[in-house]
């Protein structure tokens, strides 16, 4: 047993209203920058829908995540080495702009700038990438709340996926969203297929990152993350992905779009897992298996065995602390709530959902039967197939049972605290029903309802100790510029110049890039 | 006159070569990159790029054989002048074709492709017009002197030139009679070699073989174990 320690993070979306929030403070914080126009770290999308890039769950197109070979050994479904060595030249699986969406911007100058006349000026909209005049014709949520679903939504990979096909009455079928970032997996493909090595999974706290003083641009990581959270940007001809917000989780701060969730359903926590289990449940034949393969990996925080294990790997007590009080391993594997995005894709993923149950209750008001009446829930999950297999399909590889327990759990927990809340009755029925203690489901429900930011957020900080070796680490100071009180190096003035993404490099290769 | 062109020209081009990328090693491990554009355009890119590129690492290697390798050893293999003729002007021809589609590809694609245009930098252009220079006289020199000319043997002439300048002992008096199109086609390419380490071709020094045989999951620590 090799213990190391990831953080990772759960989304209840249930919660999830849809408002953006979260994409857009990331946004402001990491790519608000030329090269990086089109790219959101964290992403919202309406599902059912294509997502952004359009369509990325289709593996059969995109080619990304692993697979078993022949002989059941992992392989990334990109091909061998030396088949996407060769494929250097031309990545056949990489997205293109198109694939995303073309960002625009407005002239506004014009609104300013305009001569006195009898018309309102207008702004048209321009591309951010070739300043040309361009129509707006896709976004990276142009499906917003099922908008244009009809269209479009039946390409949503994940109905192609079930098992009957679907009329899609969108007035009168389900919408959830579903907020995306990296997954920091424990299996990475990205960072396996990096030809450079630029890309690593970090020991410490197991956030995957780019090495932009390593990458060349071979763009391999893109095309084999299944969930498309690597980008290239444009304008330096690097990999770029998100941080997981390193810097803030090594003050033990909670990540930007976890700070700034208006629905506070992000929860942020570490989970103890054994490293040298991974490449194992990594390639148990059964899809449908991965999900649990994936939960023995991780290792129980309070087993003395563990604790002991991680102390001779290097582990802090402050860390071995906030394991015991993570919510993610508590939404995992205690209350088995919690479940992988697309274990199919075998990259063990570490950013979790907890189903959304509206669906079901979506539905239950359909039929004009009333949602507030458990026993017309529990029917409505075992009899309601649609929404049931397009969640199995995100959560479970399909498997609809796994869905089901869980969305059994919420209902049960609703039911019984609407009992002990307005009667003041144990219903100790819901609690058989879920296997689950008067205790834990309180205390789920406590975590799920109200709990507060501290136990939302359990971050323990980078050790202070290390800060010498952090802000060495770090690297380009804003200071360090011409004439800059940081600078040290050899940076002749006319021959070094700060790029467009505020970096130092060379004058000569910073392009022109975007419009703004 | 001679000794200006090339003695002095290939050393000067040699220094630059070496220094230009020692620096550039040293200060812009951020500006070391392709400089991809695939996502910006794929199409053209899709036949052009690999073109281009087997192409060049044909002719690279039909470049180190007829300069680096000298006549001598391949006539002590039993290779006679007509059949080293024959393979390299048919191996040369097809190849330098290849080049020349992918680059052209490659560089309609930067002109009809506003977004590709819009991130191709100064050294982009400058790098595209010497490459471009440096391809077609190559080029008229195998198809023009070799395949329809009679024929030319460089390897007593050029090629030994060629390999005195790298062992430094550099004899001009062996270009002097060389024809035109070949000395042409020698500058462009010391020209080529002196802006190389000031261009995205660098990234040809980073061809990711290690690749190969690497881990598939790479781990880094934050804070080195002390």
């Amino acid at each position: 047993m090799r213990v190391m320690a990831q953080v990772a993070m759960v989304m209840n979306l249930d919660k999830c209203i849809g408002c953006h929030t979260c994409s857009v403070t990331c946004k402001q914080t990491w790519t608000n920058r030329d090269g990086v126009e089109y790219v959101w770290f964290n992403n919202v999308e309406t599902k059912p829908g294509v997502g952004y890039p359009k369509r990325y769950e289709d593996q059969d197109r995109w080619h990304g995540g692993w697979q078993l070979d022949g002989r059941g050994r992992l392989k990334l479904r990109a091909g061998g080495r030396i088949k996407r060595l060769l494929n250097l030249f031309s990545n056949p699986d990489l997205p293109t702009l198109d694939d995303y969406y073309e960002p625009a911007t407005y002239d506004y100058d014009t609104l300013i700038n305009a001569p006195a006349g009898p018309h309102t000026p207008v702004i048209r909209p321009k591309s951010a990438i070739t300043g040309r005049d361009m129509a707006i014709t896709w976004g990276a949520n142009w499906e917003d709340d099922l908008g244009g679903a009809p269209e479009h939504a039946p390409a949503d990979p994940n109905l192609a996926a079930m098992a009957e096909k679907v009329a899609m009455e969108f007035d009168k079928t389900f919408m959830f969203h579903l907020p995306r970032i990296c997954e920091h997996c424990l299996n990475p493909a990205c960072v396996a297929a990096c030809p450079s090595g630029a890309m690593y999974k970090r020991e410490e706290d197991g956030i995957v990152l780019v090495d932009q003083e390593r990458c060349r641009g071979w763009r391999m990581c893109v095309s084999s993350c299944p969930y498309k959270k690597v980008y290239v940007n444009h304008k330096t001809g690097k990999a770029e992905k998100c941080t997981f917000c390193f810097p803030r989780i090594e003050a033990g701060q909670p990540t930007v779009c976890a700070e700034t969730c208006v629905g506070r359903l992000r929860y942020l926590g570490l989970i103890l897992y054994d490293a040298d289990a991974v490449l194992d449940a990594a390639r148990v034949t059964d899809p449908r298996d991965l999900l649990e393969a994936q939960r023995r990996v991780f290792l129980d925080p309070e087993d003395p065995a563990v604790i002991a294990a991680a102390r001779a790997g290097g582990i802090s007590e402050d860390w071995i602390e906030a394991a015991r009080r993570s919510p993610i391993y508590r939404l995992a594997m205690r209350y088995r709530v919690a479940l992988p995005l697309h274990p199919e894709y075998r990259t063990l993923p570490m950013v979790w959902y907890i189903p959304p149950l509206s669906p079901v209750l979506d539905a239950v008001t359909g039929v004009g039967a009333d949602a507030d009446d458990p026993d017309n829930v529990f029917h409505a999950i075992t009899d309601l197939r649609i929404p049931l297999e397009y969640l199995a399909s995100l959560f479970s590889a399909g498997d609809t049972e796994v869905v089901a327990g869980v969305l059994m759990k919420l209902s049960a927990m609703r039911a019984y605290m609407r009992a002990r809340t307005i009667d003041g009755t144990v219903a100790t029925d819901l609690l058989e029903s879920a296997g689950m203690t008067a205790a834990d489901m309180e205390d789920m429900y406590r975590l799920l309802a109200i709990a507060k930011y501290d136990e939302r957020y359990v971050v323990p900080a980078a050790h202070r100790e290390d800060a010498a070796a952090l802000s060495a680490q770090a690297g380009g100071c804003s200071l360090d510029g011409d004439g800059g009180p940081g600078m040290s190096d050899f940076h002749p003035t006319g021959v070094t110049g700060r790029r467009g993404d505020g970096r130092l490099g060379l004058k000569l290769f910073v392009g022109k890039g975007g419009q703004a | 006159m001679n000794v200006a062109l090339w003695v002095v020209v290939p050393y000067i081009a040699l220094t630059v070569f070496v220094v230009g990328h020692v620096w550039r090693w040293r200060v812009d491990q951020f500006g070391w990159t392709t400089r991809t554009t695939q996502v910006l355009e794929s199409r053209l890119l899709r036949l052009g790029s690999p073109l281009f590129h087997l192409g060049a690492f044909a002719a690279i290697g039909g470049h180190v054989l007829g300069l680096l390798v000298p006549k001598s050893w391949t006539a002590a293999v039993g290779i006679d002048e007509h059949l080293y003729h024959l393979v390299s002007v048919v191996a040369g021809t097809v190849a330098g074709l290849m080049v020349v589609a992918g680059l052209a590809l490659l560089l309609a694609r930067r002109f009809t492709s506003p977004r590709v245009r819009r991130t191709t930098t100064r050294a982009d252009k400058v790098l595209f017009a010497v490459l471009a220079v440096v391809i077609l006289l190559g080029m008229s020199a195998t198809i023009g002197a070799n395949l329809l000319g009679g024929g030319y043997d460089y390897r007593a002439t050029i090629a030994v030139w060629f390999r005195g300048v790298l062992t430094l002992h550099p004899d001009p008096a062996l270009m002097a009679d060389v024809p035109l199109v070949f000395q042409l086609h020698a500058l462009s390419a010391w020209l080529l070699a002196a802006i190389w380490p000031f261009t995205r071709l660098v990234h040809v020094w980073s061809a990711p073989v290690a690749y190969l045989w690497r881990p598939y999951v790479v781990y880094r620590r934050r804070v080195p174990l002390s």
